[in-house]
Order: structure tokens, then C-alpha cells, then sequence
């Protein structure tokens, strides 16, 4: 009897195996937690896109839940997220956005056509802020909470049901 | 030999000189291939850009350092072989730290700071990677440690002595069977 039960375990293996692998395939290999998570958001100090003489550092984001969206005029998929961003500032969240590797002609243009939902603009033509922020693509965003700490971050483009389902209750459970 | 066995006719003693002659020069002209794919491979690189370092050291250290760092944007490339912007930054980044006179584990606890573990391609071992760095080798040992319990279990089950009565038994069934044989 303990014999026959050994030579289930095979079996079993095999099951476990296969429960793990077909687990993998609906996952999506490019997703993964960013390193700031729990951290400061990075020390900074960069002009308003729309105001060269206004300067930012990291005192931006005390007091106030923030989401900061990390775009760009080249960035196709940052103009199909701005309706997405326009309605969140319609619920009363506060956006900064971060003009990532951008003239402050195309990033104003890009403004004007699409709407600005942003409190404030960073200008950050070398990517500076955003290498310090791991971005490695546009868009991409980050929730920082009252007292500057990085508590949520969303890669690629946010959908409407993102808005609803990911993010505002993000933004609720941290204000 | 193996001629006949793919079928193909014998071959006469001047044909299997062609044959071994023209395997000689396949395998020339593999080589040349490959050696031709390696300089393109390294041309490749030296394309990515140039960087001086005060020195070969250095260089060394900045190619190692490259190639050990994957590309956050690309998923299957070191940052040294590619095009994606990021991966330009964190070269120019790691350049600048060598000159800073940083250490290799300190650039890249740099980038690890920014852009997660995912950019070693190498896992460091920590707590949370110990599963990754020991399920092999326990799963190797504990696949030892089955063998040799399952060579031991049967050397024994073979190597037991009969029993005095078992002696007899065995005996007496053998005698049985002899005379039953001689009686015919």
C-alpha cells in the first residue's frame, strides 16, 4: 500500500509543475514592482516647463497625496493617456507631470493640443529626474504620498478602467 | 563506416580522400564564417560608442560592468549591446561613476537603487534568493540522497544470509526435485 502511494508522487510533481507554468504564461514578463517603492521620492531641482525662472525640488510634494506622470511629446501613448489624466484631475487628485527628454517648445505644444491636468510641470530635458526615478520608458507613474514617499507606481499606458479599478483607490488608501 | 550506414555506394580509396578533404575545408570555412561573425559582433559594440578610460583596467571593468547589467526597457540585453535610450543613460552613467573612482558593487548597487534587481544578470545571494540559489542544489542532493538509500535498501535485501531453517527448506526442496528427475 505505501508502495502504490509512492508512485503517485510523480504524478503529483508533475501536476504542481504544470499548475506553475500555466500560471506563467498569463503573466506579463515585463511587469515588475519599481526599486522606490517605500523610498523618498529623489531629491530634484528643475524649472516649471511653462516658467523657466520657477524652480522645484522635493518639497513639491509635501502635504498633499500627489500622482506624477512621466511624459513626453514623442511619447504616442502619453496622448492617448491624457483623458485618462483629465478625469483624474476632474476627481480631485493633484498631478505634477514630468516632461521627460523634451524640448519646452514641443512640450508646451503637446499641452495646448491635449490639456493640462498638471498642477506643475517639471522640465526635465536630460532625464535627470527620471533616471533617479528608474524610468526606462514614457508614460510612467508614480504615487508619492503627504510625506514624499513613493507608495505606487503604474508602467505604460493607464486605461479608463485603470483610473477606476487601480488607481483612485491608490490615491484613497493613501490620503 | 558511417558512409554505408547512410546508404550512400562505398566509396573507392580516391573517393573517401575527396570526402575527407572536402570535410577539411567545411570545417575551414566554418571557422572563417565564425571568426568573420565575431569581428562583426565586435564592431557591433565598438558602434554603441567609444569611451576612453585612463586605463585598460578600467575599460575592462566598464566592458564587465556593461554586459553584466540588463537592459530595463529590452528584456533579453545587456545594457552594453543596446540601442534603447535607458540603457545609452546607464552606460554614460556607468562611465561616469568609473571615473568618479567608484567600486564595481557600489555602480551597481546604483542602478539596483533606481531600476530594481531585475537589472543584475547576475542574483545576488540574500535572503530573499535563497530559494533561487539553493533549490538546485538541494534538489541534487536530495536526489543522492534517494539513490543511496535505494542501493543500500537492495545490497541488503541481496546480501541476507538464509536462516538455518530457510537452509533447509531450500535443501530438501532441491533433493526433492533431483530424485524426482533420477527416478525417470
Amino acid at each position: 500500500m505505501k508502495r502504490r502511494l509512492l508512485l503517485v508522487i510523480p504524478l503529483l510533481v508533475f501536476i504542481a509543475l504544470a499548475g506553475l507554468l500555466y500560471r506563467g504564461l498569463s503573466l506579463d514578463p515585463s511587469a515588475r514592482d519599481s526599486a522606490l517603492l517605500a523610498r523618498d521620492f529623489p531629491a530634484f531641482s528643475l524649472s516649471s516647463l511653462e516658467n523657466p525662472g520657477a524652480s522645484y525640488d522635493a518639497s513639491l510634494f509635501k502635504g498633499e497625496v500627489t500622482l506624477v506622470n512621466v511624459w513626453g511629446e514623442w511619447c504616442p501613448t502619453c496622448k492617448q493617456e491624457m483623458p485618462q489624466l483629465l478625469d483624474l484631475a476632474d476627481r480631485g487628485v493633484r498631478l505634477v507631470g514630468v516632461d521627460y527628454k523634451d524640448s519646452r517648445e514641443k512640450g508646451r505644444a503637446f499641452l495646448e493640443e491635449f490639456g493640462n491636468p498638471f498642477e506643475v510641470n517639471l522640465f526635465d530635458p536630460e532625464g535627470e529626474l527620471g533616471f533617479e526615478l528608474g524610468v526606462y520608458g514614457a508614460p510612467e507613474t508614480f504615487l508619492v504620498d503627504a510625506n514624499g514617499v513613493i507608495r505606487y507606481h503604474h508602467t505604460g499606458y493607464i486605461t479608463p478602467e485603470d483610473v477606476t479599478e487601480t488607481i483612485m483607490p491608490e490615491v484613497r488608501k493613501w490620503q | 563506416m558511417a558512409i554505408r550506414r547512410l546508404g550512400l555506394p562505398a566509396f573507392s580509396r580516391h573517393g573517401t580522400a575527396t570526402l575527407r578533404v572536402s570535410f577539411v575545408f567545411s570545417i575551414l570555412f566554418s571557422l572563417a564564417l565564425s571568426l568573420l561573425a565575431g569581428l562583426a559582433a565586435n564592431q557591433a559594440q565598438a558602434a554603441v560608442e567609444v569611451r576612453d578610460f585612463d586605463s585598460p583596467v578600467t575599460a575592462e571593468r566598464y566592458r564587465s560592468l556593461t554586459d553584466g547589467l540588463r537592459c530595463p526597457k529590452c528584456e533579453n540585453q545587456a545594457i552594453g549591446d543596446s540601442d534603447s535610450p535607458v540603457a545609452k543613460d546607464m552606460r554614460e552613467r556607468v562611465a561616469a561613476l568609473l571615473r568618479e573612482g567608484r567600486s564595481d558593487r557600489e555602480i551597481q548597487d546604483f542602478m539596483v537603487a533606481r531600476f530594481g534587481d531585475y537589472v543584475l544578470y547576475n542574483p545576488r545571494l540574500e535572503d530573499r534568493t535563497l530559494l533561487l540559489w539553493g533549490l538546485p542544489a538541494a534538489l541534487v542532493l536530495l536526489g543522492g540522497v534517494l539513490v543511496a538509500l535505494i542501493v543500500r535498501r537492495r545490497r541488503r535485501a541481496s546480501a541476507r544470509a538464509l536462516s538455518a531453517e530457510e537452509r533447509a527448506r531450500l535443501d530438501a526442496l532441491v533433493n526433492r526435485h533431483s530424485d524426482a528427475s533420477g527416478d525417470h
